[in-house]
């Protein structure tokens, strides 16, 4: 198991290598100058030289080749370069969104699996019943609403209702958990809704499937509990696959509410990687993707790790 | 500026009474006549945009006003309410010499910076000489409007002497321009590019705070220079990048008002859920769209097909229609309409392009459209991908030309690869704009220039007719002349039509009925030190 993990760890190298070549040279091909934008994007009348100037001082005259491994030897580092936009380090503009999106996306992460495991249970044992139908509908719902539609429809009924507004800027929770709270629980009740809707369906497929399965047919003849047959064996096998789905889910979170986060005013991640695509913000984009990709390569790992936790006959050997 | 009747009794209090020639105003006494004002409150305000960083010599977009202007001050600045008459803000008085060549600024004395050094004319003078001639890694996006300055001089430390090298009639006005915020000269001799990251300025408020993508916060300045202000305790401006937020913002009182300017469907939402709650004021504004085409392309390097493509155009029709959907609204010339140097409609009706017969206005076009060989015609237009109020500007073009038997393609792009498609030179047709913070010509008409003197012509034209009347009216002192060198440019250019401006915007601002002394002006760069601004709350 050690093994394992330390080679899939390891296996992460060439992958986020990999990545990094592929979005420091696609990015090049995109039309368009940071450079320009800045200084003429507004209707600015600056002369060549002075764009000249300015590409020069970001380093954007040099060869390709010197700015990738300039880069790259930064990365080494954990040293992602500076914004090009704002010339802060990538790093600074990075966490200073990150806690936002990571706290949205945990937050909606347990509304949706503590919502989900019960529906989807329910549903799986009370199939073709009214609490089934009702689950269904709802997870429906889920699927077919977008969360950013949603997340308009929350905001316009606070107001339309209360008169009343979540704040508009964001407060730590180890500042003012109340304030903090009061923001973000409407943007992860409204990512959580689509969330849980696909875990819930999930454990319902998967829990109607091992239901039918021989062990759970010897454990009822043999006298267990039926709480015992759901609860020890029959839902610790239809977990799995919705294990993947929840860890593939999170780390979507994590960069891709964009329109949630514009809906919310988040101050998020997803907002800064619009902003830096439209600006061709290079170094902040490259940034963001590195940092995404490593997550899903971490979360992949863990789901993996956590299979072996759920499931003792899964045992990796190298 | 026309204020609807939806809009509520403004307060005034503050009023700068300042004309031209410089008068000693005594701010104690201005806010002792005006109506009663509350002190004290925080205002906060929503800005629509992010700028990269705090200095606004380096940059042309309003979001650096937006989130600078209230910490620094200007040596003049424009008197809103009698736009575009100027008042003096760090200069007390001042004096033109006669020819024009010799402007003569007294400072406010006792003036501080926020770190509480003292303001001098040396700082004013570092600050100029900054923007005409910007060191090594600094920039100047408007150098070129301060090449006529000579020298500066500083005879005593509340006196600067701007000693010009060519008369340019339209100084008065570069020097009240929002962008030419004072630096303290020490800040600039440590390091010319510190600006762009520190704030130390002699404006209403202090810095307090920049959390990146969520607020700016500052307080009042204790030590500002004009006794009895600002009014509010501080601000927030808090940046809402969509409209939704915004507009969800405004009406949840979150933010008491957006001071860019929004769509008239966004007017429309906010009244409606806000009755009398809200405050709409709206004005023309100093932005227009353009159609550039690309001269060195075929066939738009002939003028019958360019003259062709805009004689097509129903201006005056299309205001109507687009007046209701977007920012778009006036019908003008190469001057915003209704500003003294504006075309009135007798003479602009009769330059190519601007017949109310619409009718007669197109068959000439078909038969130019065919003496060029052109009546198949296909082009591409490129526009910027915007909604507001480019797409509809697009789809307004696509259909007029079709009327004349044109096929456009409409492509709308990023900005970045909208820029990088014209600086190349790739472009048929385009959509283009002019972003001005006044009404002078000498920033609107530059546009126009010959691509090798102006970099942002986009038509890529080169005419020298152009270029020498617009020199010359520059060097005009009389205003009537002046006046007349601008209506000769301006048929020269539509004669020629490399571009001409579509449709100039409509400014409209929301604020909360609470929000008390803003002032609104033609521009979305003006007024936004909110030193006289308060919270009838």
């Amino acid at each position: 198991m050690l093994r394992y993990t330390i080679n899939r760890v390891l296996l992460m190298i060439p992958t986020l290598l990999g990545v990094a070549v592929l979005v420091f040279f696609l990015l090049r091909v995109v039309p368009g100058d940071i450079v320009e934008i800045k200084l003429r994007g507004d209707g600015g009348s600056v002369t060549q030289e002075t764009i000249d100037m300015e590409r020069k001082r970001l380093g954007l005259d040099r060869p390709l080749l010197t700015q990738f491994g300039d880069w790259m030897v930064g990365m080494a580092t954990l040293d992602f370069g500076n914004s090009m936009w704002t010339e802060r380090p990538v790093v600074t503009e990075i966490s200073g969104r990150l806690e936002l999106s990571l706290q949205v996306a945990i937050m909606a992460t347990i509304i949706a699996v503590l919502l989900a495991i019960p529906m989807g249970t329910m549903a799986a044992l009370f199939r073709d019943s009214w609490i089934d139908y009702t689950v269904r509908l709802l997870t429906i719902g889920g699927l077919s609403i977008p969360s950013f539609w949603f997340g308009m429809l929350i905001m316009l009924t606070l107001l339309a209702l209360f008169n009343w507004l979540p704040p508009i800027t964001f407060t730590p929770i180890y500042v003012d958990p109340i304030a903090n709270l009061t923001q973000l629980i409407w943007p992860a009740l409204a990512v959580g809704y689509r969330y849980c809707a696909v875990v819930a369906r999930m454990i319902r497929s998967s829990l109607l499937e091992v239901m039918n399965e021989d062990y759970i047919r010897t454990a009822r003849a043999k006298g267990v509990y039926e709480r015992l047959v759901i609860s020890r064996h029959a839902l610790r096998n239809a977990l799995l696959p919705a294990i993947t789905v929840i860890g593939l889910e999170f780390t979507f979170l994590i960069g891709g509410l964009v329109v949630t986060e514009q809906v919310f005013n988040l101050n998020g991640i997803g907002q800064l990687f619009v902003q830096s695509v439209s600006r061709n913000d290079f170094t902040l984009i490259q940034g963001m993707v590195m940092l995404i990709a490593a997550f899903y390569v971490l979360v992949n790992l863990a789901i993996d790790l956590l299979y072996a936790v759920f499931d003792p006959r899964i045992r990796y050997n190298t | 500026m026309k204020i609807t009747r939806r809009t509520a009794l403004q307060g005034t209090a503050g009023a700068l009474a300042l004309g031209l020639g410089g008068l000693n105003f005594d701010f104690t006494k201005a806010s002792a006549q005006a109506p009663a004002v509350k002190r004290g409150g925080n205002l906060n305000f929503a800005i629509s945009a992010e700028a990269p960083h705090y200095d606004p010599h380096a940059s042309d977009t309003y979001a650096t006003l937006h989130l600078a202007a209230p910490f620094y001050s200007t040596l003049l600045r424009f008197n809103l309410p009698k736009f575009p008459a100027v008042e003096g803000d760090l200069a007390q008085s001042w004096t033109i010499a006669p020819d024009l060549m010799t402007y003569t600024f007294k400072l406010h004395p006792n003036v501080k910076f926020a770190d509480g050094s003292t303001l001098t004319s040396a700082d004013v003078k570092a600050t100029y000489d900054r923007l005409r001639n910007p060191p090594q890694g600094v920039v100047s996006t408007r150098k070129a409007t301060f090449a006529d300055i000579g020298s500066i001089e500083t005879p005593d430390p509340l006196t600067v002497v701007f000693k010009m090298k060519a008369v340019n009639a339209a100084m008065i006005e570069h020097f009240a321009s929002p962008w030419n915020v004072i630096y303290a000269a020490k800040d600039l001799a440590e390091n010319p590019a510190s600006p762009r990251t520190k704030i130390n300025g002699t404006g209403p408020f202090t810095f307090v705070e920049h959390v990146k993508g969520s607020h700016i916060a500052g307080k009042k300045n204790e030590n500002y220079f004009k006794k009895g202000f600002p009014y509010l305790d501080g601000f927030k401006g808090i940046f809402t990048l969509q409209a939704a937020a915004m507009l969800n913002a405004v009406q949840g009182g979150q933010v008491l008002g957006e001071f860019r300017g929004i769509s008239p469907a966004e007017r429309d939402r906010l009244v409606q859920t806000m009755g009398d709650k809200i405050r709409i004021e709206e004005s023309s504004w100093t932005l227009n769209l353009l159609v550039c085409f690309n001269v060195d392309k075929k066939p738009f390097d002939d003028v019958r097909v360019r003259k062709a493509l805009l004689m097509a155009i129903d201006r005056w029709g299309g205001s109507v229609g687009l007046s209701k959907i977007s920012t778009l609204r006036s019908v003008g010339g190469v001057v915003r309409p209704g500003s003294p140097y504006a075309t009135p409609e007798a003479e602009l009706v009769k330059l190519p392009g601007f017949s109310k017969d619409i009718k007669k206005s197109r068959e000439e076009a078909k038969k130019l459209l065919k003496e060029a060989g052109q009546e198949n015609l296909k082009l591409v237009l490129w526009n910027r991908n915007l909604a507001m109020p480019y797409t509809p500007a697009g789809i307004f073009l696509v259909d007029q030309w079709r009327q004349i038997g044109v096929t456009v393609e409409h492509k709308q792009s990023d900005t970045g690869a909208y820029l990088a498609t014209m600086n190349a030179g790739n472009h048929d047709v385009a959509i283009d704009f002019s972003n001005l913070f006044m009404d002078d010509t000498s920033l609107g008409l530059s546009k126009y220039l010959s691509v090798t003197r102006s970099p942002e012509n986009r038509s890529r034209s080169k005419d020298e007719v152009l270029d020498k009347l617009y020199d010359d009216h520059m060097r005009e002192r009389d205003t009537e002349k002046r006046k007349a060198l601008v209506r000769a440019f301006e048929k020269r250019l539509f004669e020629q039509a490399y571009q001409q401006p579509l449709l100039w915007w409509h400014r409209i601002v929301p604020t909360h009925k609470q929000l008390m002394g803003w002032k609104m002006s033609p521009s979305h760069n003006l007024g936004q030190q909110l030193e006289d601004v308060w919270i009838n709350a």
